[in-house]
């Protein structure tokens, strides 16, 4: 099989095309978010279209997993059904797709809720609304597609700026080459949780 | 008009109807999505409108479910935050507390406040947009004339 024949990650950053699901009830929200991250994506309505669109709704998926791209998972955390961490759950309880970030939004600054979601495996918290200053950090994580991070695991601090980011680890999925331990230590910090601790 | 624009735009910020969040919105509008906030807004009231008619059919149902009101008004609160409806949001804010109290009389009253801030909110942008539509209408008329001079000279 032809290198390029195999999912998304495999072309040099600048060639990769990214694309994102995106996850939320309220349509006001889709459209903004749509609008915030200027980039491919596809918005739905709920986990489970979600689930379905990823193909682990317990149907079999016309779509092999080498043609699904998604690089990215935004969703909301409260939505009728299925909640934002229920289906970040789904995502990492499954094989196929436990490797594909996922970033949770929402409009409520509950801490158990955000250490909840992060022990989960969710690879940031945002506070709705959106905006965007959050979204640079995403991009920044989308341009450099993704790659292998440290975990340094700050989640149960106070706000300390000597804190560097507490980021997950991917294994790696796509062969991109990963930025130096050195480099990781100029990261800003995932500082939404860190802002929510402060302000409290 | 331009004037009147900007005056309409800083009164709905000064008179507290709307915050911040508008401002992000209007960042996001360029001239590759010239009537993005317009489009946001629109979606805001069209979709408000089912949150609306659902607030009003539970809150006729008795009992009360609480519990589902203040769902609705959780969705209904976010868009309204979305938009930067800062009277809106204090509204729902203030009914949803109602809720949690189990207050019926709080819920019924505050309610009403709810529907006349977002129709408040909903003529005042409406005007803001007719005005801004003539602006940008006339913006644009003056570029493109300014280009076909330069084509006619150019020839």
């Amino acid at each position: 099989m032809a290198v390029e024949d195999i999912g998304s990650g495999c072309s040099s950053s600048g060639d990769q095309e990214f694309h994102v699901l995106a996850v939320d009830d309220s349509i006001i929200d889709r459209k903004v978010i749509e609008r915030l991250l200027k980039i491919s994506l596809t918005a739905v309505e709920s986990g489970s279209r979600a689930l379905q669109y990823l193909g682990i709704d317990g149907e079999r998926s016309s779509l092999g997993f080498d043609e699904l791209k998604v690089n990215l998972i935004i969703t909301d955390y409260s939505m009728p059904g299925m909640t934002g961490y229920e289906l970040l759950k789904k995502i990492k309880g499954s094989t196929k797709l436990r490797k594909i970030p996922v970033v949770i939004m929402s409009s409520e600054n509950i801490l158990a809720r955000i250490d909840r979601c992060l022990e989960e495996g969710a690879e940031d918290f945002l506070m709705k609304p959106v905006q965007l200053s959050d979204v640079e950090r995403l991009r920044d994580f989308m341009l450099r597609g993704g790659e292998d991070r440290e975990v340094v695991g700050c989640k149960r601090k106070t706000r300390d700026d000597s804190c560097s980011s507490s980021v997950l680890s991917c294994d790696r999925d796509h062969p991109l080459s990963p930025i130096s331990v050195s480099a990781m230590a100029h990261c800003k910090p995932i500082s939404k949780r860190s802002r929510l601790l402060a302000t409290d | 008009m331009e004037r009147q624009a900007a005056y309409l735009r800083n009164a709905l910020f000064d008179q507290g109807y709307l915050d911040e969040q508008f401002l992000q919105l209007e960042d996001l509008q360029d001239e590759t999505n010239p009537h993005f906030v317009e489009e946001v807004v629109k979606l805001f009231y069209t979709d408000s409108v089912r949150l609306i008619q659902s607030i009003e059919l539970t809150l006729k149902n008795t009992p009360r479910d609480f519990e589902k009101l203040d769902k609705i008004m959780h969705q209904f609160k976010g868009s309204s935050t979305s938009i930067g409806a800062k009277k809106v949001k204090k509204e729902c804010t203030q009914f949803q507390e109602y809720c949690n109290v189990g207050n019926v009389e709080g819920c019924i009253r505050e309610f009403q406040e709810v529907k006349q801030e977002h129709a408040a909110l909903k003529r005042k942008l409406e005007n803001y947009f007719q005005v801004f539509h003539v602006v940008h209408v006339a913006c644009k008329r003056s570029s493109l004339s300014h280009l076909h001079n330069d084509y006619s000279d150019a020839k």
